[in-house]
């Protein structure tokens, strides 16, 4: 080929792309006019569908959580045109100086374009609405969403169910795009945990929308359209009268109930007194009202039943007990006897020497040292660390120290310290039983949280294991899929060793330490517990299960500076087992009337709190 | 010796024209894109039209200083000025700023320089000296055509590094230059068959293409006289394609990115996107289909005053031409842009130093190749790779840097009578 050949050559390529190319061109704005047809009507705007976010019931189907609409004002700036500043400020009842710092707050936001919508004032009550409705003509680029905000039913359980609210800058950038600029998220507990499942998917609707940005139509009658998904409905575990009750008998105090039912490891209460009422916790208020919350000194926002730990006091005996056979140091008929106490441990007067069936009933503190004694001297083990490490080993199947994986965020470990700590602090094997001797009654270098104390008693009430406490029963209709939650953890105790120590625990309600507890025609096992601690009045502390063969509810109640287990706690935890157990908790009226009014323990401004 | 000053007769006036012509049409295409009424005011800096002016106004300069510069600098600092190009498109990759997604940026106060835009003239001028050296043929020497490709691939895996596929296929318009320099041609021919190949093997399953092909290859075994050399070459082909064929849709699934692939799905009709890349081109498509034969007229597309057509002053500034100006507009504007890179072409032809045909080659196949992408994506004919419209396009470094390739050309051309003289003296 020679050179002009060549260059011919690429002559030829430039004019027959040009020719293509205006062929091109006159096919589509000569001959072809239905792009005429889709200019005129401007074209296509995506809109948001958001779904209905699921709706939360109770275990019975109570309904506790629904939505409800709300209005939120927004704007495309590059659409306003004409606009009566005076007129729009007066419907909308702020000033001019206020508008004009509105837009120029949402000028700096991050991915402010004229060309999008944004929200100009969030959640415009319902006058308001009415009012720009009528007037929406008149404000050209302004437009109103309906979008919908929780509402509670009930003023109860808000530490389960927790709260949404914004989604924040890194959760947009986590969604990889999903989430977008005002979009509601949960932010705790139940809201938070099964957002995926709640929140459903949003839908997008393309519409075509002329220059006035009035809608035209469907684009391709919504054939790219996708539907909004909406959230599946959840039934949580809890009972709401249970509940509700629970956080009365608890008004005026602080403290924990946690209530487990023991065959499903369901949680029927999650208590956490002072509480507040979820409802504060909505619309256009929720940053404010959060702050009062964050701000009040009585911690209404701290999840007590799941993060804070107590040392469990006398409680711990029960699973003393129960090692101590498991180590063989211990038979029901072992007998200690008791001299107001052992060593520096003191003890209340009482019958002496005893049994362990008795010493459970009484909460004999000696007899339990000796115990913890021949548990960590054991001589079968060579060093005292190796008896202590199965101590732990024990202890930590009854589901202390760690968390158990319920399905709420803030989940405490509570206090269990391995044979390691012992020897950083006194040094390997320079420490023996009597170092540590107040463990044995629950003190010391020992805490368990609320939620730990029931799970453990669920355990006993089910003779040797528990199942993963969680709180929400039902997704969809469809058993909780987690797997945990349908798995026996067994404790390290045989199912053998337990009747005993569940015979002790029913005469600590017969005729022991927590005589207040009875409920009539049922056989309620417990234990009190009363735990000292250095911030203040001792811990009231009770643990029980009901009935005694085939347990349906095992409970902890904790209140904290109140005293004596018994004073307290006892009363409490027998009153909510007798609502669930029977419906009613009001047969014994003068134990009720002493609970619910307690005035004993003034708080500081938790009159915001909880008023009822 | 002096240096030789051209006289402003022997510079191509047709082509300045041309470029002025364009860079007019560019700036009041930009203003109509970004047009606000609020902010009409066209001197106004904050805007792309007022920045655009400022870098008219830079270019200009830069031109005019070009045009006084003895031409046999561009010959003499040819490799210096491509290995400039080269260390700054490495220091990109190394503290570059990331815009959209490419990495390709170099940031000087608030301008930004994209230095991957004068690779583009630097390789130009590399390319040319080497092909001019003494007792260099292309057209046999096996060794010249090795580093012929080198000067143009090296380049090319760095910019592609930057995550800049778009500047990375320009290069591939040196295939045009290297085609005049004796490149054979049924390489070019082969390249065409293989950029159809590929695009069938997308569209339908490689087993129907590769039946086609045998059948293809016996018919023409059938047809031609039969040596055993051809029957040989004609099967080598076979297998050649046929395996080609087969791992096209290994490298569509796992070598390109998400984003690339969905676009050419889009423009293959295989997926409907349109929020991503088939959003721009069907909005691109409307705003130009809607400008019918006559055009809506200046600053009257609906389509572009109400941001449907994204990225419109750079990438898809066609699309203001095309809805303002209907057919009618766009006829010119094609006509315009071809007669320019007819001129050029013509000019090359007409260089009797090889250096300088080389380098006037590499301009006219460089504006081609970005014409040709370009248009081609606005009307949904081509991918959509992010190269501007030169010349047109808003963006200081792409007029820079068009500007400075088009000016070289026209220095060098501007002095071909002086050479003709040298040669009598």
């Amino acid at each position: 080929m020679d050179n002009f050949a060549k260059q011919r050559t690429l002559l030829i390529i430039f004019i027959s792309v040009a020719l293509i190319y205006i062929a091109r061109l006159f096919y589509i704005q000569v001959v072809d006019d239905s792009y005429v047809f889709y200019a005129q009507n401007n074209v296509l705007q995506e809109q948001t569908i958001y779904p209905a976010r699921g709706l939360i019931y109770d275990r019975d189907g109570e309904l506790l959580v629904y939505n409800d609409a709300i209005y939120d004002l927004s704007v495309t700036p590059d659409q306003v045109k004409n606009l009566d500043t005076l007129s729009f400020c007066k419907v909308l009842n702020i000033s001019k100086e206020e508008f004009l710092a509105t837009f120029a707050r949402l000028k700096r936001q991050k991915g402010y374009s004229p060309w999008k919508p944004i929200v100009f004032q969030r959640q415009i009550t319902i006058p308001t609405y009415a009012a720009f409705q009528e007037k929406l003509f008149d404000f050209q680029g302004f437009f109103v969403e309906v979008r919908t905000d929780r509402k509670y039913k009930h003023s109860n359980a808000a530490h389960v169910m927790g709260y949404i609210g914004e989604v924040t800058d890194r959760d947009i950038e986590k969604s990889d795009g999903y989430y977008r600029m005002g979009d509601f998220i949960g932010i705790s507990g139940v809201e938070k945990v099964y957002e995926k499942e709640l929140g459903g998917i949003k839908g997008t609707r393309y519409v075509l929308v002329d220059s006035k940005n009035r809608t035209q139509g469907r684009y391709k009658n919504g054939e790219f359209d996708t539907a909004a998904t909406a959230g599946q409905n959840i039934h949580l575990s809890i009972n709401q009268k249970l509940q509700a009750l629970g956080e009365d008998l608890l008004i005026g105090k602080i403290g924990s109930v946690v209530a487990i039912e023991p065959k499903t490891g369901e949680v029927l209460a999650l208590v956490s007194s002072p509480t507040y009422d979820p409802n504060l916790l909505v619309g256009r208020e929720r940053g404010n009202k959060y702050m009062e919350l964050l701000k009040d000194p009585t911690k209404p926002l701290f999840n007590r039943p799941i993060s804070a730990p107590y040392p469990p006091g006398s409680i711990f005996k029960i699973i003393m007990s129960l090692m101590g056979q498991q180590e063989k140091v211990l038979n029901p008929s072992t007998t200690y006897g008791c001299h107001h106490g052992y060593l520096f441990v003191g003890c209340h007067p009482h019958g002496s020497p005893l049994q362990l069936r008795g010493a459970i009933a009484i909460s004999c503190n000696a007899y339990f040292c000796q115990v913890y004694r021949s548990v960590i001297n054991n001589p079968k083990y060579k060093h005292v660390e190796d008896a202590y490490n199965e101590f732990y080993k024990h202890a930590y199947s009854f589901g202390m120290g760690h968390a158990l994986g319920i399905d709420l965020y803030g989940e405490g470990q509570g206090v269990l310290k391995k044979s390691t700590y012992f020897d950083k602090i006194y040094g390997r094997y320079r420490w023996q039983a009597l170092t540590t001797i107040s463990m044995g009654i629950g003190q010391g270098e020992l805490g368990i949280t609320p939620l730990q104390m029931a799970n453990a008693t669920a355990a006993v009430a089910n003779r040797g294991y528990y199942i993963t406490p969680h709180i929400v029963k039902k997704i969809n209709n469809h058993a909780n899929p987690n797997p945990e939650y349908n798995t026996k953890h067994w404790t390290t105790v045989d199912t053998a060793y337990f009747p005993i120590v569940i015979e002790g625990m029913q005469d600590v309600v017969e005729h022991g330490t927590a005589y207040v507890a009875r409920i009539p025609g049922i056989v309620v096992c417990g234990k009190t517990g009363t735990a000292q601690n250095p911030h203040g009045k001792d811990h009231s502390i009770f643990f029980a299960f009901a009935p005694k063969d085939n347990p349906k509810i095992a409970i902890a109640v904790v209140v904290e500076n109140a005293g004596f287990g018994a004073t307290w706690a006892a009363p409490i935890a027998s009153l909510m087992m007798e609502q669930y157990l029977t419906g009613k908790h009001d047969t014994r009226k003068a134990l009720l009337e002493r609970m619910l009014k307690d005035n004993r323990k003034p708080l500081n401004d938790s009159t915001t709190t909880k008023a009822k | 010796m002096t240096v030789q000053q051209p006289k402003p007769s022997r510079i191509d006036w047709i082509t300045l024209l041309l470029y002025y012509i364009l860079v007019i049409v560019g700036l009041v295409c930009i203003y109509a894109s970004v047009y606000k009424e609020t902010n009409p005011n066209i001197w106004d800096g904050s805007q792309n039209y007022g920045k655009q002016l400022v870098w008219i106004g830079i270019s200009s300069f830069l031109g005019l200083m070009i045009l006084l510069i003895d031409e046999k600098f561009f010959y003499a600092f040819a490799y210096p000025i491509f290995g400039i190009t080269i260390v700054l498109l490495v220091l990109v990759l190394v503290a570059g700023t990331t815009v959209k997604g490419s990495s390709s940026w170099i940031e000087i106060g608030s301008f930004r320089i994209q230095p991957a835009e004068f690779a583009k003239f630097g390789t130009a001028l590399a390319l040319a000296k080497f092909l001019s050296g003494y007792n260099v043929n292309f057209e046999k020497d096996r060794k010249i055509q090795l580093i012929s490709a080198g000067i143009i691939i090296l380049p090319m895996i760095i910019i592609l590094l930057q995550n800049e596929t778009g500047s990375t296929l320009v290069f591939t318009s040196f295939i045009l230059v290297l085609f005049r320099e004796g490149l054979p041609g049924w390489i070019l021919f082969a390249g065409f068959m293989l950029v159809i190949l590929a695009i069938l093997a997308l569209l339908m399953p490689p087993v129907y293409i590769m039946v086609g092909l045998v059948f293809l290859a016996i018919v023409f075994l059938l047809v031609v006289r039969r040596t055993s050399l051809l029957i040989w070459i004609t099967v080598g082909v076979l297998i050649l394609s046929c395996t080609m064929v087969s791992s096209i849709n290994y490298v569509f699934e796992n070598v390109m990115q998400v984003h690339q692939r969905t676009r050419i799905n889009v423009l293959l009709g295989k997926q409907v996107d349109i929020k991503g890349a088939g959003y721009n081109v069907q909005q691109s498509k409307i705003a130009i289909g809607s400008g019918g034969f006559w055009g809506k007229g200046f600053l009257q597309g609906t389509q572009n005053k109400f941001r449907f057509v994204p990225e419109q002053s750079t990438d898809f500034i066609f699309c203001t031409i095309g809805e303002e100006y209907g057919f009618f507009g766009s006829f010119i504007f094609v006509f315009l842009y071809i007669f320019l890179l007819y001129r050029l072409l013509m000019m090359a032809e007409r260089q009797r130093q090889k250096f300088n045909r080389v380098y006037g080659y590499s301009v006219v196949c460089i504006l081609f190749f970005h014409f040709v992408i370009n248009v081609g994506m606005t009307l949904g004919l081509m991918p959509v790779i992010g190269i501007p419209l030169p010349f047109i396009s808003y963006g200081g470094s792409a007029l820079l840097s068009f500007t400075v390739l088009l000016f070289i050309f026209i220095r060098l051309d501007a002095n071909r009578v002086n050479e003709l003289r040298g040669a009598f003296d």
